[in-house]
């Protein structure tokens, strides 16, 4: 992405595949990790400290099935990806593999996060 | 987006955050498994769901699950999980944190902005680290 250009939608287009799609997420659910963890502490603070019901307010949201198949989507992915980040730092030797170790990244990933997604889901229909 | 410019070889602030990077999530990893294994170990089997489950794996606080089935609050009211818990608060505030960081020096270049952002990000660090070591050292006791 070249400074000063105008590219608009075609960005969007930008065709750096899998590992690509790697960084947008890592990058996006890191954010948005950051976001959660950091109202969570204030609210939890105000709450025990101030009294006010932000916190209780706050956890109706977190609490939700919804906000925590979104969450745990990011948290398991993030965790994954930066543990491909590290092992291929460590051994510089198999980054001409980064494609296939993405691969190998998602192989590990949909089941993990398609289990407690199925078991969520299930518990939400039976109003757990 | 812009390439960032690195001022000199050698020991500086992008080297340390980058290993730093490394070796905080690395250890969060583990700590979450210490913390997964801890509750399981100390009766948490049943009663488990996948909120709780993440509240004892990044912050193994007995105020933290009040809402819980666990039965028994007192094996967790010991310092060894109070020191669990501020090694997860400083490896992940800060890795969050200098991520933040990261994100933004993406989209700003090197000036006076980028001061003020870093002034910024050290004190929300500064503050979220102190509410949360709070937090963990005024936790319930036995």
């Amino acid at each position: 992405m070249a400074f000063g250009k105008r590219i608009g939608l075609s960005g969007l287009k930008y065709k750096g595949g899998g590992t690509m799609l790697a960084w947008l997420f890592h990058r996006i659910g890191g954010v948005a990790m950051v976001i959660f963890i950091g109202t969570h502490i204030l609210a939890s603070f105000s709450n025990q400290q101030l009294g006010n019901d932000l916190g209780a307010q706050l956890n109706l949201i977190y609490t939700s099935t919804r906000f925590q198949a979104v969450l745990y989507f990011f948290v398991l992915f993030h965790t994954i990806n930066g543990l491909r980040i590290i092992l291929l730092d460590l051994w510089p030797q198999f980054l001409k593999y980064q494609r296939e170790a993405t691969w190998v990244q998602w192989a590990l990933f949909i089941p993990l996060y398609g289990m407690v997604l199925y078991f969520m889901i299930v518990n939400s229909l039976a109003g757990g | 987006m812009r390439p960032r410019v690195v001022p000199q070889r050698g020991l500086n602030l992008d080297y340390v955050m980058w290993l730093f990077t490394r070796i905080s999530g690395l250890a969060m990893v583990l700590l979450g498994l210490v913390g997964v294994v801890g509750a399981l170990l100390m009766g948490a089997r049943t009663e488990m769901d996948l909120p709780t489950l993440m509240r004892w794996t990044f912050f193994p606080n007995p105020n933290h699950v009040i809402n819980s089935d666990i039965p028994d609050m007192l094996p967790w009211a010991h310092a060894y999980w109070q020191v669990m818990q501020i090694l997860v608060i400083f490896f992940g505030v800060s890795h969050g944190i200098n991520g933040l960081r990261v994100v933004l020096e993406d989209y700003i270049d090197r000036s006076f902005f980028q001061i003020l952002v870093r002034g910024l990000l050290f004190l929300i660090w500064l503050g979220i680290m102190i509410v949360a070591v709070y937090l963990a050292l005024t936790s319930y006791q036995v």
